[in-house]
């Protein structure tokens, strides 16, 4: 197939510029402008946005439809699986089960059964396709376990995802503790259970010289270590979702478990601390941390539901409230949602040039559209956004020089 | 449903004195609500020491006690109010709930509300349990306590036992001691005096304070005596048991010598001190059998005689949308 996109405006982490660009089967022939083939279907993009098709950094669930509508082509998969993906068998799998509609990469589960006691096979998980290892939804208790996973991942070169909650801190903690968990009776843990695992893995990455990265940094002073980290060069990039630059702990009130995330939705100044890390480079990721959940999961008392929502669709939108507020630029956004998470993971794609793959979104960037959770391409609809008025439409997604999703 | 105009409509200035469809804590209850609720509850306490301590406005209703958390003493209690009103009262306890065989907390809610209840009392461990149930059934929901998050009819009556012995709340200073962070008595108390205009102590090791209690305006003692000193009322809560061995405090001995109510401890306190405890005791662990006992200070069993006057007055009022009461 190809494809001549005309009238574009052509933006990824360093372009935002009107032109041309061709897709030739698999991959982009030029980008700009160059030599159309007579064969070439045009596509007249009108003015509007054509960009690498996001990759997220970091899902539950490899959920063809609803990534497509949100313009994502590729998903990095944590290894919460059931069962966790730690042997290879299972990382080839989940490679292959939602194949031809995304590039899924898993991450390797960093212990067996994510159980944060024995090193899983990371090396021939790497082998299998892992695109690197992560400690799941919960972080590894055990500093000497971390150690040395972080000295064994090092050996592979692959980076090491850490959750960043001092587990025993955290207990069975369903909030961050404050005036607001005090009010609602919920079981609360200090936001600085974050700042202290971030410290704890900093320390141990630097110790082992190994690429670590946080999946989610949520408050301040854990923002605070890691731009003073990377500072005196440490290989560390961190990561959050728009839950939590959109939202702090009120959402949660009224005890509304779609609102239950982990680590839990945190205080107003730890938000805004979010967005200054994410207009000043801190904050390298923004990912959907897509997990669909079920009725039985969520229509429950607060503490006893599980966390997680559904976000893939909701990505790009969500993260252009960013561009509006003038905190990042779209060259700016589309590195945190695609050229970023390539690079960290090692993943083609992510940028317009010649040679990449041919996985490719158009955006009515200015589109006003409401967020509704029954209609959702997603498995399921536990969105905290539910009826909220947004901006910035993906109008077409392409994988692989096909169009998979069209608007 | 919709009752006739009332001749003499039960108004407060203006104002419907209880527009409230359930009742789940005292957070969404203004303070001339409280006030009014407690002059209901007064009504009551001559009823029920009666010989016949009947009243039957509450006939041909149903009313279910779901337990899903163990209680002894307040599902008594509700039992009792529903039964001297006259109500067809009826207990599930957690241990004949199908919460035991994987049914989840909204199937079962579902299910008691198929059976057409004219009132829910229910208690759960999960703070906001019960305002989840509210939101899925038909009938008034009453909230018997929600893990660590409100208890109204606890405060409620504490309230009116301070109001009859004390002939008011407001300007008093109330020292509550204890296991506040787990504590939903705490809680509902905290709002209920704060907003009457009483002075509200929180008096603990730190390992048992909630975090921000400044913010809900209550003062924090981490030294009991200190946190005693001129106090009006003293409010001692139970230190479960699980919490007693190293967990938040040494021990059960080292509890409670430093933060035992002791007749020593209490001199720190007016002279007219009020002691309340919402129940059951440990005793010799935060309370000294000597200051238990005490009857010219003691409030215990009071409070729990106001526990079923403050009972019957909420199913009354809950109610009377239900009945047709005119005005409602």
């Amino acid at each position: 197939m190809v494809i001549h996109f005309t009238n574009a405006r052509l933006v990824d982490a360093t372009r935002d510029a009107p032109g041309a660009l061709l897709i030739v089967d698999r991959q982009i022939a030029w980008v700009g402008a160059g030599e159309v083939p007579s064969h070439a279907c045009t596509v007249d993009c009108g003015g509007r946005m054509l960009a690498p098709a996001l990759i997220d950094g970091g899902v539950f669930s490899a959920d063809a439809p609803a990534c497509l509508a949100g313009g994502i082509a590729s998903v990095v998969l944590m290894p919460d699986g059931s069962p966790p993906l730690d042997e290879p068998a299972l990382i080839e799998f989940a490679r292959a089960h939602v194949k031809p509609h995304i590039w899924v990469h898993p991450l390797a589960a960093a212990t067996r059964a994510l159980a944060g006691a024995e090193l899983a096979e990371i090396g021939l998980c790497k082998a299998a396709g892992a695109v690197g290892v992560a400690t799941g939804r919960t972080a590894i208790a055990d500093a000497g376990v971390m150690f040395r996973l972080l000295q064994y991942a090092s050996a592979f070169d692959m980076v090491v995802v850490s959750h960043a909650e001092n587990a025993s801190l955290v207990g069975d903690a369903v909030a961050t503790e404050g005036e607001f968990a005090t009010r609602m009776g919920l079981p609360a843990a200090p936001a600085f259970a974050e700042a202290m695992a971030v410290a704890r893995d900093l320390r141990l990455a630097e110790a082992a010289g190994a690429r670590l990265h946080f999946r989610q940094v949520t408050t301040a002073e854990s923002l605070d270590l890691i731009r003073t980290a990377k500072a005196r060069g440490q290989r560390v990039t961190c990561g959050v979702t728009p839950a939590h630059f959109l939202l702090n702990e009120q959402a949660v009130s009224g005890y509304r478990t779609f609102a239950r995330v982990s680590p839990p939705l945190r205080h107003e100044d730890d938000r805004k601390a979010v967005i200054e890390a994410l207009a000043d480079g801190t904050i390298d990721v923004i990912a959907s941390g897509h997990d669909p959940r079920s009725q039985e999961d969520k229509r429950l008392p607060f503490a006893d539901a599980e966390p997680g929502m559904v976000g893939a669709e909701t990505l790009l939108a969500l993260s252009a409230t960013l561009v509006r507020d003038e905190r990042v630029s779209w060259c700016g956004l589309l590195a945190m949602l695609a050229a970023n998470p390539a690079r960290i993971f090692g993943l083609p794609g992510g940028r317009l040039d010649a040679g990449a793959p041919a996985d490719l979104i158009m955006v009515d960037a200015g589109a006003p559209w409401r967020i509704d959770a029954d209609r959702l391409q997603a498995t399921a609809g536990n969105t905290p956004f539910d009826g909220l008025p947004t901006q910035g439409r993906v109008l077409m997604t392409i994988k692989g020089g096909e169009v998979l999703w069209e608007l | 449903m919709t009752a006739p105009p009332a001749a003499t409509p039960p108004h407060l200035s203006g104002h419907h004195p209880f527009p409230h469809h359930h009742l789940l804590g005292i957070g969404e209850l203004h303070p001339h609500e409280i006030a009014w609720l407690l002059d209901e509850a007064e009504g009551w306490i001559a009823v029920n020491r009666a010989r016949r301590k009947h009243d039957d406005r509450l006939a041909g209703l149903t009313l279910i006690n779901a337990f899903f958390e163990n209680s002894t003493r307040t599902l008594l209690s509700f039992e009792i109010a529903g039964k001297r009103l006259g109500a067809d009262v009826v207990n599930m306890g957690v241990g004949s709930s199908s919460v035991k065989k994987g049914e989840t907390l909204l199937d079962t809610a579902l299910t008691l509300n198929a059976m057409h209840p004219d009132m829910l009392v229910i208690r759960h461990a999960s703070s906001g349990a019960v305002q989840l149930i509210a939101e899925k059934v038909d009938c008034p929901v009453l909230n018997a306590g929600d893990g660590r998050h409100e208890h109204p009819t606890q405060a409620l009556l504490d309230a009116l036992t301070i109001r009859r012995r004390k002939s008011g709340i407001d300007g008093l200073t109330v020292a509550i001691c204890g296991d506040i962070l787990h504590s939903r008595v705490a809680r509902s108390n905290f709002q209920l005096l704060g907003s009457m205009g009483a002075k509200v102590r929180a008096v603990a090791p730190p390992t048992l304070l909630a975090s921000d209690l400044d913010r809900l305006g209550v003062e924090t003692f981490t030294d009991m005596d200190a946190g005693l000193d001129g106090a009006d009322v003293v409010m001692m809560l139970r230190l479960q048991r699980e919490r007693m061995s190293g967990g938040y405090v040494p021990s059960p001995r080292e509890y409670f010598h430093y933060y035992g109510l002791t007749r020593a401890r209490l001199a720190a306190c007016k002279p007219d001190v009020l002691v309340m405890h919402p129940g059951p005791m440990n005793r010799g662990v935060e309370i000294d059998s000597a200051v238990a006992d005490d009857i010219t200070r003691s409030g215990v069993t009071e409070q729990v005689e106001m526990g079923v006057a403050v009972r019957m007055a909420c199913l009354d009022v809950l109610t009377r949308s239900r009945r047709g009461v005119a005005g409602w």
